[in-house]
């Protein structure tokens, strides 16, 4: 009898671990959760691009040095933001990665962020090394150059990421922040 | 029956710390981390690197005329060969075609191989490899210790011919290679049956156009047009005016292609070579 309970309950656990392999997903080949390099936010928290997973995603490149595309980038950044319905909020995070990981540290993006009024949750900011920063710019088809100490050239992109971190628009240049709010609610809506 | 239970009882255990291993190491993260973390193994790496001493060159396009320095450092001798991009992606299968992460390299990836570990039908082993991407390339050279090229290092050994280290005032130079750029289906030639240059470097231009390490970095049109001209040299035809050297088409032809690739984007005749600084930083 004793043996049978043991046998019952070993089944019992070798299921339940067949179930947990199954999950969770794997995710998709495209994702840039893909991606294994390792990122600081700006309270200073390491995490890899796949702690990100889960909510839409709106990525630009900048650095907090830059004088005259940035702070272009940055505003229609926060236009973006306010113009995300209520409902869609907690769905999205707007995320902007440093290009200049030797200035923007941690606390240097923490600043930044209090400066441009963006320290609610949905805000985040990295911040890594060269290489991985690379490697992210050509995951994004995304052109840069130091071309000084304190100055890099810089495409202006700003794209679009579902919630398992497939690309799903990309604005260039004139960025048109009216179409970025409509593909985020599409996006957000589609992985309800 | 006692003798049972207790095997049971170890079964079970098992089974949970199984479960409880699964729960740590998700499947998919552990595959992905062996892409770029330096768990990368390669067995070949004796491809003899060419100390290149560096120097001041001016490149070959952009309308300022000040020199960039060149720091010294060691380039592989030729391009990487099937052989050897076929060894390695035998003990990395994460780099096999059927395996790839698209986000790593488009559809064409290796499209010719008649399977995940053969090379394509009568490819020669010694031919330099073509159809990867960057990041491949770049995975590649992480597994045995290397890296790829600055744009600036190539280049600047590119300025060599046979006999002198900066060849680009010859008209010669640039002929030569034209002539050799014209030459179709080029890559299927094996690596150095050509003579080496200056440097003892070899196939610089004769077989394949190659991956540098920050390909992205050269901002032309559409980037000029968002509002950064830094590089509008090449942008409208302004590189035919502002290149330092309008007789070295040649190196215009490698600039037009680089701002044209994406990272992920795999050509027929687009392969790489590795470097690596001549001083090793232990705390990289």
């Amino acid at each position: 009898m004793n043996r049978f309970y043991f046998f019952l309950a070993a089944m019992f656990l070798l299921t339940s671990c067949e179930d947990k392999q199954k999950h969770p997903e794997p995710l998709p080949s495209d994702s840039i959760f893909n991606l294994s390099s390792q990122w600081k936010n700006q309270y200073g928290d390491s995490l890899y691009l796949k702690d990100l997973q889960g909510k839409t995603l709106v990525v630009v490149m900048i650095y907090t040095s830059c004088k005259t595309a940035c702070p272009i980038l940055v505003s229609k950044m926060k236009s973006i933001e306010s113009k995300i319905a209520k409902k869609d909020k907690r769905d999205v995070s707007l995320v902007l990665v440093s290009i200049d990981p030797e200035t923007d540290t941690p606390a240097r993006l923490h600043e930044f962020a209090k400066t441009n009024q963006m320290s609610d949750p949905q805000w985040v900011f990295l911040t890594s090394n060269e290489s991985s920063t690379q490697e992210f710019a050509n995951v994004l088809s995304m052109k840069y150059k130091k071309i000084s100490p304190i100055d890099f050239s810089h495409s202006n992109i700003i794209s679009v990421f579902s919630p398992d971190g497939q690309l799903v628009s990309q604005e260039e240049g004139a960025i048109d922040v009216d179409k970025v709010v409509l593909t985020l609610h599409e996006t957000v809506q589609k992985s309800k | 029956m006692k003798h049972f239970g207790f095997i049971a009882a170890v079964w079970m255990s098992i089974g949970l710390m199984s479960c409880s291993n699964q729960e740590n190491n998700p499947v998919e993260e552990k595959s992905f981390a062996d892409h770029f973390s330096g768990t990368v193994q390669n067995t070949r790496v004796n491809t003899a690197m060419a100390y290149i001493p560096g120097g001041e060159y001016k490149p070959f396009y952009g309308s300022d005329t000040s020199l960039v320095k060149v720091e010294p450092f060691l380039l592989d001798e030729r391009p990487v060969t099937n052989g050897e991009y076929l060894d390695f992606v035998k003990s990395n299968p994460a780099w096999q075609k059927s395996n790839v992460k698209r986000i790593f390299a488009d559809t064409a990836y290796l499209h010719n191989w008649s399977s995940d570990t053969t090379l394509p039908e009568g490819a020669n082993a010694d031919a330099p490899i073509c159809n990867i991407s960057w990041f491949a390339a770049k995975a590649y050279a992480e597994s045995i210790g290397k890296r790829l090229p600055t744009l600036d290092e190539w280049e600047f050994v590119a300025m060599a011919d046979a006999t002198s280290p900066n060849a680009r005032s010859k008209s010669e130079y640039s002929d030569r290679i034209i002539d050799l750029y014209l030459q179709k289906n080029r890559q299927f030639n094996p690596v150095k049956h050509s003579p080496p240059n200056y440097w003892g470097v070899y196939n610089m231009f004769d077989l394949i156009w190659e991956w540098t390490d920050d390909f992205n970095s050269i901002l032309t049109t559409g980037d000029s047009r968002s509002g950064q001209y830094e590089d509008k040299s090449l942008f409208c035809a302004g590189g035919a005016t502002s290149a330092t050297d309008i007789l070295n088409y040649a190196a215009f032809m490698r600039f037009a292609l680089r701002t044209s690739l994406k990272a992920d984007f795999t050509v027929a005749n687009l392969g790489f070579r590795c470097a690596r600084d001549t001083v090793v930083h232990l705390n990289k």
